[in-house]
């Protein structure tokens, strides 16, 4: 099967990874091959999205308007035209 | 500022949390927006994760950045704490703290903080009726 071309969209603090590109492009069928191909092309973003091969707890990261939390995570399926975007969770508290 | 004080008293005991957004580039905090403390909880905020996603787009679609993120502390004082700096993720960003512990009057505490890499800036905070 072949893999779906993704448009990723990259939140500031990740785009020194991406030579400061907002939106790469990437390869993937599901969440997990897309998060490899883009740490194959950008090395280094992958341990920034993902921690013990699980994805990171502060890190949101969204198929078209749904968070992939809710789609299976990292086993969710992409097909040709979906848009993946990554966002750090905005979160803190007082500990 | 009134706006984000009177907030964080009415979500107490809850931490409150919100966005100042003003045009890109211009470092000027213009549109307050408040936001949902998904977390609902005195020692912890985080946006909704749906509601990260529209706020994006939203100030995609209008040329605005995030200036202000603030969120309250509600019985410590105003400083970033561990979980504050091990998660601040704009890098460009001012970091507003109020705090509503009772033994100081909230306009005493209201500070502002830049959080780069870990490290912490306090910078002053200047009050002003309009731009």
């Amino acid at each position: 099967m072949s893999k779906a071309i993704i448009e990723v969209r990259i939140p500031t603090i990740l785009r020194p990874y991406t030579k400061n590109e907002k939106a790469v492009s990437a390869y993937g069928s599901s969440l997990s091959e897309l998060i490899s191909d883009l740490d194959a092309k950008f090395p280094g973003l992958g341990e920034r999205l993902l921690e013990n091969g699980e994805l990171r707890r502060f890190i949101n990261i969204y198929i078209n308007d749904e968070d992939v939390r809710f789609m299976g995570g990292l086993s969710a399926t992409l097909k040709a035209g979906d848009s993946v975007t990554i966002l750090p969770a905005v979160a803190g508290g007082c500990n | 500022m009134d706006a984000i004080v009177a907030q964080s008293i009415a979500e107490y005991p809850d931490e409150c949390c919100g966005v100042i957004l003003g045009p890109i580039g211009s470092d000027k905090p213009i549109r307050h927006k408040p936001m949902i403390n998904a977390a609902a909880s005195p020692t912890f905020y985080e946006f909704d994760s749906k509601d990260l996603l529209n706020l994006y787009r939203e100030i995609d679609d209008l040329d605005e950045e995030i200036v202000v993120v603030y969120h309250s502390h509600t019985e410590t004082q105003a400083y970033p704490s561990r979980t504050d700096i091990a998660y601040a993720s704009e890098p460009g960003a001012h970091y507003v703290l109020v705090s509503t512990r009772k033994e100081i009057a909230p306009e005493n505490e209201f500070r502002s903080y830049r959080i780069i890499d870990g490290v912490v800036t306090e910078e002053p905070v200047q009050i002003i009726s309009e731009f």
